[in-house]
Formats: structure tokens, sequence, C-alpha cells
């Protein structure tokens, strides 16, 4: 129950009781959920999704960042492999 | 699937295994909390690619595992009463009480319903207003918010035939337990990513200080995990400790405002018995009193449940990272999932059904 999965925000509303709700895309499979809890969330954006509740929009910069780490870390790799004389 | 897939990726993972083995020059054992990364950790094999200097213990940080076998007593009582719609998540209508399940229960005629969310709850006891609709309300804090908001509607909405039977418990409390207890092995932790993404990670820093351990916030794929075990080795190496967010897509420091809003409104933190574990202070939410017309234990006259574990069962050292598994005589033959002595072997998030499933056996 702890897991949280990522979706993408297809559309945006309110409920009856003005509650912040979406339509979120998991690769395909659409559900309600509740978007009271990332109200700046946009359309086309990701969202992390736990029980029916989006608890946080997902930065996609910060998403980049460990592939960026990882070029890095294989260039520094390249850097101490001994070339052949 | 989009930020999923990427984190999968074999070769990327081979680069973090490599880092790490050129990283590590001495023993280091790491606890990672939650059960979803347990699960990911022994399902990918993670654990045995890492090099032998490196051991994984597994943290108590699967809802379904710590909930006190009273609680799941508790919930049966309420279920088993006529009025009563008993609702909740699939893998906690499987935990067998002190005799029976939830879903034993439901076979023998009572109303129990699986839920998405706990606004599908509401959304019952709206549409049956002459049962008692009751959420069992258990989880971190990474499903109190859900929680929370269902008790908050519920209010605005002026509904007397819902309730939830509340067994919320809080990570940072149990961390500070395992670090402080004088037989913790653990020198640096993952984190929950997920309970960050909405509690942040502030509450960390006093207790990486206190305890000079890394705490490493992490996220649930695989290449999440490798680089947060990279980033805690790399910490420990190096002397350091301290707090640092390797899920940085998901969690902040500061976290989830609005969700802590309504997370204090509607909860209060309180002393919680943790199954296997024992009490530990301030581990927990309570609903608060301007909310108690919504709690189960109130509206329902249960009387005193107290029940024994089994005594073989270890779980309780498992998930304080003392023992494994397979250091259990019944794992595998007298507990197994569909036979399950302990909570652990349960859930699909418990330490012992992951070892089960993925099949690790005394070598
Ligand atoms: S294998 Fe079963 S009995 Fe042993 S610790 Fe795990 S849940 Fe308890």
């Amino acid at each position: 129950m702890c897991l949280g999965v990522p979706g993408k925000v297809l559309e945006v509303y309110n409920d009856a009781l003005e509650i912040a709700m979406g339509r979120i895309s998991f690769g395909g499979i659409v559900k309600e959920v509740c978007l009271a809890y990332t109200p700046d969330a946009q359309v086309g954006e990701y969202v992390i999704v736990h029980a029916g509740f989006a608890i946080s929009v997902v930065d996609e910069q910060e998403a980049m960042e460990v592939f960026s780490m990882l070029e890095q870390m294989e260039d520094l790799a390249e850097l101490e492999i001994p070339q052949p004389a | 699937m989009r930020f999923v897939d990427e984190y999968r990726n074999g070769p990327d993972a081979q680069k973090f295994l490599h880092a790490i083995q050129e990283l590590v020059t001495q023993p280091w054992t790491l606890m990672e909390i939650c059960g979803g990364q347990t699960h990911t950790l022994i399902r990918s094999g993670i654990d045995k690619l890492l090099p032998p200097q490196v051991t994984l213990v597994h943290g108590p940080g699967c809802p379904v595992c710590v909930t006190p076998l009273e609680m799941i007593d508790r919930a049966i009582a309420i279920a088993r009463r006529p009025e009563v719609i008993m609702t909740s998540f699939g893998d906690m209508l499987r935990v067998p009480g002190s005799s029976i399940d939830l879903l034993g229960v439901k076979a023998a005629g009572a109303d129990v319903r699986m839920v998405y969310s706990p606004l599908d709850a509401v959304k019952l006891a709206q549409k049956h207003p002459d049962r008692q609709v009751v959420f069992f309300a258990v989880g971190f804090e990474t499903t109190a918010p859900g929680n929370a908001m269902a008790v908050w509607q519920a209010q605005q909405l002026g509904l007397p035939n819902f309730s939830i039977l509340c067994s919320h418990v809080l990570a940072p409390p149990a961390m500070e337990a395992i670090l402080g207890s004088a037989d913790s092995q653990v020198q640096g932790f993952l984190a929950a990513g997920h309970v960050c993404a909405v509690m942040g990670y502030w509450e960390y820093e006093p207790i990486a200080e206190r305890y000079r351990t890394p705490i490493i916030v992490t996220g649930f794929e695989p290449l999440d995990l490798l680089h947060g075990i990279y980033m805690t080795l790399k910490a420990l190496e190096e002397g350091r400790w301290g707090v640092e967010n390797q899920y940085a897509r998901a969690v902040t420091r500061a976290g989830n405002q609005p969700a802590q809003r309504l997370l204090s409104q509607v909860f209060q933190v309180v002393d919680r018995p943790w199954r296997g574990i024992g009490l530990i202070p301030n581990s927990g939410y309570r609903l608060r009193p301007e909310f108690a017309a919504f709690d189960a234990e109130l509206r329902f006259d249960l009387g005193d449940i107290h029940v024994e574990e089994s005594p073989l069962c270890i779980a309780g050292q498992i998930m304080q990272g003392l023992k494994k598994p397979l250091d259990c005589a019944a794992f595998g033959v007298l507990c197994t999932p569909e036979r399950p002595l302990g909570a652990p072997m349960v859930s699909s998030e418990g330490t012992c059904a992951a070892y089960y499933q993925f099949a690790r056996r005394v070598e």
C-alpha cells in the first residue's frame, strides 16, 4: 500500500466539496485521483500517487540528474583506463 | 512507463555496481526502512550483487507487518457486526488475526470490501446511510494524508455512519529506536522516499547528527536504490554523516505542506505499539479529540482484546535488522505465505514474504 506510482495528469477538476481531483494515466490505465495535496499540478505533468492521492509533482529536471551523474562517472572511469603505449 | 522504466535500466545499474565496488574498502551494514524497497532489492537481486563487505538489513517499514495483532482482532470484531461494512486496502484483508483474517470473516458472511482509496469508503458511507462504514486506516506517513482527507470529508459532509480504525505509524521514531538500541549494527540508513515526499526530511537531520549516521532519502526503483546505497557508502567511507536526498525528483526538505497541514489538523502524535517490536514513544497517529466522532474504537464497544504471538516468530528481530528470515527455524517450513505465522510472511511488502517469493533458501 505504500508504493507510489508516477502517473501523467490528463485533466484537473473540482469535486462536489470543491476538492481538487484529476484523471491520471498510469501507462495507459486511467484513474481518478485526489490532487488536493498537489494544487499546482498541471495537465501534462507527472505526479506520484499513493492510494488515490497525489503526494508530489515529479521534478523533471531533478529526474535527469542521476543519468547525467552516471555519464560523468563513466567519463571518469574512461580517464582511469591506462592507454596502450 | 515514464519515470519507471528508465530507472530499471540494466547497463546503468552495472555502472553503479562498478562504482560501489571501487568505493568499498571495509565492511558496512545498511538498513532500508521501507518494505517496498526491501521487495525491489530482493527481487532484482541487488543484495547479492553488492560487494561481500556490504550487508543490507531490512527495516520495519511494512505497515501490515507492524500493525499489532490486537488491532487486527479489533477490525475482525467490528467487521462481524451486522450493521458494518468493513473496508481496507487489499493487503490488510489477508493478515491473520489470532484466529482468522478479514477475508475469512467475509467468507463467513460479513460485509468486508477492498477499496483503492479511503475516499471510496466515504462514498460507500454516503451510498449506504443505513450501514456503518469503517475504514481500517493503517500505514506510514504515506497513507496518512489520504486517511486524514477521508475523515475531514466525512466531517464536512456530516456523515454519521463513517469511522476509521486508526493504527498509523511514523518512520523517524522507529529509526531512532533502532539506532538507539544497544545491539544495533546499522551504520547507514536508506530513508523511505515516499514518506519523505509527504513529511520532507528535516525531521531526520537531528537523528543523523545524534547518531552520526548517514541517512539517504531514496526512491524505489532499482537505480534509485543503487544510487542511494552508493551515496550512503560514500558518506561512510569518507567519515561523513547527515541527510542527503537521492530522490530529489519527488522529495523536498520541507515536504508536502498542504498534506502536513491537514495531518496536524486531523491527527495527533501518540505512543504506538509496533508488532514484533513493542511500544515506541511518539511513533504513531490517533484522531484528535475534535474528530473523536469518527474513531471506530470509540464508536464500537470492543471490550478488552489481548492475544499472544507465535513463540516461533522472530519478526521483531528481523524488523530491527538483528536477524534475517533464513535465521528463523519456521521460515518456509511451518511458515509460508499460504500459512503465515507472522505478519512479515503475509504482506507483499514483508521481508519474509520477499525472501520466500524470490526463492531464498538456506544455501
Ligand atoms: S518466517 Fe514466519 S515465523 Fe519466521 S520470522 Fe518470518 S513471519 Fe515470523
